[in-house]
């Protein structure tokens, strides 16, 4: 097997599985620290047991993240040196930003959080989760900047002795607009995949009349948030969208099955593609929706997949400049409709919240909304790496030109293999464990331990 | 500021992460070592672990400020290193996760079983990583094959060499007597006792390990040729300060003891990068080979944006880690109702 293919393999696996956990730590930090400030301001019990509840389960996915965020920073130097060699320039110093002024942030407060309750003042506890909560979102910025880079390249220069670009705009990198519309894109998705665990978990509980007060109160905090979440997400996905028709034509032609040039361009309802992916069969398609989406008005020229091949071929010489349309096109519609599906939830949510809710009969669906973002995320991540292949810098370096050369199969297959079966058992703890605290439900999170912890251990040494 | 002299501040800054690193994290990975066998009961467990439980994920973060460091100030040294280190890296990789998640998870269930699988996972991540950190810089300083286009030319067993062993196994019986001393500074009554003893045997391993390895660094690295600089005595303070020790372990004044051994982690340090300078990787492949703080590093304008941001931060960051440690200085009992889990 081809060293590359089992490295963008193993890129892509390592890190669609790391944001399986991100989001929720993003979102689910601002929750607990929200609600630990109004237990602080109300000295009502129930928001202590929210801010213990939830933070338990914020506790138990964080880890996960944690540590598989340790391999992300490796595998730039492990998998892809060339690629390392190149920008090492720029991308590696938002890298070491991001671990200077965010991950020791994020780990010393959580630390403080964590073990502090009783032992630390009051308030030094309560600032201690929103410092984690702070420093969690500012990695996300630092990271989101960086791929903002490799997506729309800012604030360099070519180095005429090496080729490489040279950061010479260490401002203009840092308000690199793709990288905040992404920073904006995920903080709000991240609110909102949260919202949705909340809704999830608290809807269990109401269907089983258990602590139906406080579940109550979580159900409704969380519609609120996640509908000014699932509506920001949208707001700025639009945005997004005419930032990619800017700086990423091909992308967006990809997204919206676009072969040709159009002036006013239709939007794709269903494209049936062949077996290579990037080739049409069949469509269906409105007339003029492209356009608006990607520029506000109903008329602009949309340039197709076909002209930019030419025109990428003339500039950057001759090979395939097509992303994998068939994953960029499905990827953009699950998370396109999944995105209004979630703020139709919430409207219907808070329509629901008015009357009662504790007997709705649909109320024992609710817990399956807790997958809707996950599909979403991960699309969304599918369909802004894959639509920027063939290039794993936009314009200045391909991905095939990225890689470690001195990797072999072998080396791969073993980490590769390693991985997921590491992976595979932490997905294992990780669900076990999410399940069982959130199914014991509030007065189980009270207690510093679930259970009776025997001296057991002693008896079998 | 010059290209230069900030190609030689960042070699230094990068020296200072990994000091802070090996420092910091030296404990926690002793103490996760010396966990199943210190602990009998589950209480005495949960214990030594609340010892590290609040700092030990700030402490690594040491080991990423240092990695993304090498990568902004020196592109070519991490691509190189990372890349040419794959396998030991991702063993590395593995020993991590499979710690970091114990850590948490280990007290979220009751069955006994549960706790003691991840109790053993805390150890042997924690063994693993001493280890293979030990291996990796002892390589660095006996120098590994690279070739002209900065590419390495072994694979893991090339690492797996007689100095490269005993700078891992050096590493681990540190790592052990720091974490001992720590934890005799954190716990009480007859856990503290019992670490006590511990310790006495572990600083004959220390020592034994420290003097080998300053024996063979003369015969396996380059340190005669003074290509880097020439660390003196530096090398011997460091030992010097190992063998105080076991006076102040002897009298249980943990203290003392603790400082010392930190002062041996430091002075070793110290020595690895002056064997180094301006090396950041040594070919033994062909001397001219090597990576070098000029020919790996980024531009002038990269590292003097880098340097505002590292003074402003890391000042800020020692700050309120130290803090952490003040804020949780007491010792820690393994009476249950005041145990966190």
């Amino acid at each position: 097997m081809d060293p590359l293919i089992l490295s963008r393999w193993q890129f892509a696996l390592t890190t669609v599985y790391h944001f399986l956990f991100v989001p929720l730590t993003l979102g689910l930090g601002w929750f607990v620290a929200f609600m630990q400030t109004r237990y602080y301001q109300t000295k009502d019990e129930t928001f202590h047991k929210m801010a213990k509840f939830w933070g338990k389960l914020f506790l138990i996915n964080f880890a996960i993240g944690v540590v598989t965020g340790i391999v992300q920073e490796f595998q730039f130097g492990m998998n892809w040196s060339e690629y390392s060699r190149f920008v090492g320039d720029i991308f590696g110093s938002l890298l070491a930003i991001e671990a200077l002024l965010a991950f020791f942030l994020e780990s010393t407060f959580l630390g403080v959080w964590i073990f502090g309750e009783g032992k630390v003042p009051e308030k030094v506890h309560l600032a201690s989760i929103w410092l984690a909560a702070i420093g969690s979102n500012l990695s996300a910025l630092w990271i989101l900047l960086a791929n903002g880079w490799m997506q729309h390249p800012v604030g360099y220069v070519i180095d005429s002795a090496t080729g490489r670009p040279m950061l010479n705009d260490f401002f203009s990198l840092i308000t690199n607009p793709k990288g905040w519309l992404f920073f904006g894109h995920t903080i709000a998705s991240g609110l909102a995949t949260a919202s949705f665990l909340i809704l999830g978990v608290s809807a269990y509980h109401i269907v089983r009349k258990s602590n139906v007060e406080f579940f109550r109160r979580s159900f409704q905090i969380a519609a609120i948030v996640g509908l000014v979440a699932a509506v920001l997400v949208i707001l700025d996905g639009h945005s997004q969208g005419q930032y990619v028709y800017q700086t990423q034509p091909m992308k967006m032609a990809s997204i919206e099955a676009l072969w040709n040039t159009e002036q006013p361009a239709s939007f794709s309802i269903l494209t049936i593609g062949d077996l290579s992916g990037k080739k049409e069969v069949w469509s269906l398609r409105l007339p003029a929706l492209t356009s608006f989406l990607a520029c506000n008005n109903f008329n602009c020229q949309v340039q197709g997949v076909y002209d930019i091949q030419t025109q990428y071929q003339q500039q950057f010489g001759p090979g395939d400049y097509i992303p994998l349309m068939v994953f960029t096109y499905w990827a953009f519609r699950f998370m396109f409709l999944i995105g209004f599906l979630m703020a139709l939830l919430t409207i219907f949510f808070l329509y629901a919240l008015r009357g009662d809710i504790t007997n709705a009969k649909w109320m024992k669906w609710v817990p399956w909304v807790i997958v809707l973002p996950y599909i979403a995320n991960i699309s969304g991540w599918l369909l802004t790496e894959m639509g920027r292949q063939p290039w794993i810098v936009q314009g200045l370096l391909k991905v095939q030109d990225a890689v470690s050369p001195n990797l072999t199969t072998v080396d791969l297959l073993i980490s590769l293999i390693g991985y997921v079966v590491v992976y595979g058992a932490l997905a294992v703890a990780d669900f076990y464990l999410m399940k069982k605290y959130a199914i014991l439900g509030p007065d189980a999170a009270m207690q510093e331990s679930v259970d009776a912890a025997p001296s057991v251990i002693g008896a079998q040494d | 500021m010059s290209h230069e002299f900030l190609q030689v501040l960042w070699f230094i800054l990068i020296g200072v992460l990994w000091v802070g690193f090996y420092f910091l994290e030296g404990f926690d990975f002793g103490v996760g070592m010396l966990l199943p066998f210190l602990g009998k009961k589950d209480e005495e467990r949960r214990a030594i672990i609340n010892a590290i439980g609040a700092t030990w994920d700030g402490n690594e973060v040491w080991l990423l400020t240092a990695g993304g460091a090498m990568f902004a100030a020196f592109p070519q040294w991490y691509a190189t290193m990372f890349s040419g280190f794959y396998l030991a890296l991702f063993l590395l990789l593995v020993a991590l996760i499979i710690r970091g998640i114990a850590f948490e998870y280990r007290s979220k269930d009751a069955n006994p079983k549960w706790r003691t699988l991840f109790d053993w996972m805390i150890a042997v991540g924690s063994f693993l990583g001493a280890l293979l950190l030990g291996v990796a810089f002892a390589n660095l300083a006996e120098g590994v094959p690279i070739n002209a286009k900065m590419m390495y030319t072994g694979n893991l067993f090339t690492l797996l060499n007689p100095y490269g062993l005993i700078g891992g196994l050096t590493t681990v019986s540190i790592f052990l007597l720091h974490g001992a001393n720590f934890l005799g500074l954190k716990l009480e009554d007859e856990l503290r006792e019992r670490i006590n003893g511990f310790a006495k045997k572990l600083y004959v391993a220390a020592v034994v390990s420290s003097l080998v390895l300053l024996v063979t660094t003369y015969i396996f690295t380059d340190i005669y040729a003074h290509l880097g600089l020439n660390p003196g005595i530096i090398p011997m303070v460091g030992v010097i300060a190992l063998l105080g020790s076991g006076y102040f372990i002897n009298r249980k004044q943990e203290g003392w003891a603790f400082i010392l051994v930190a002062v041996n982690i430091v002075f070793t340090l110290i020595t690895f990068f002056m064997i180094m300078f301006p090396r950041v990787m040594i070919s033994s492949t062909d001397a001219s080979y090597s990576l070098t703080i000029y020919n790996a590093s980024s531009s002038a304008y990269t590292l003097s944006v880098m340097s505002i941001v590292a003074l402003i931060f890391v000042p800020i960051v020692l700050i309120y880690q130290g803090w952490t440690y003040y804020m949780f200085r007491k010792r820690i009992t393994t009476k249950k109702e005041s145990l966190v889990y």
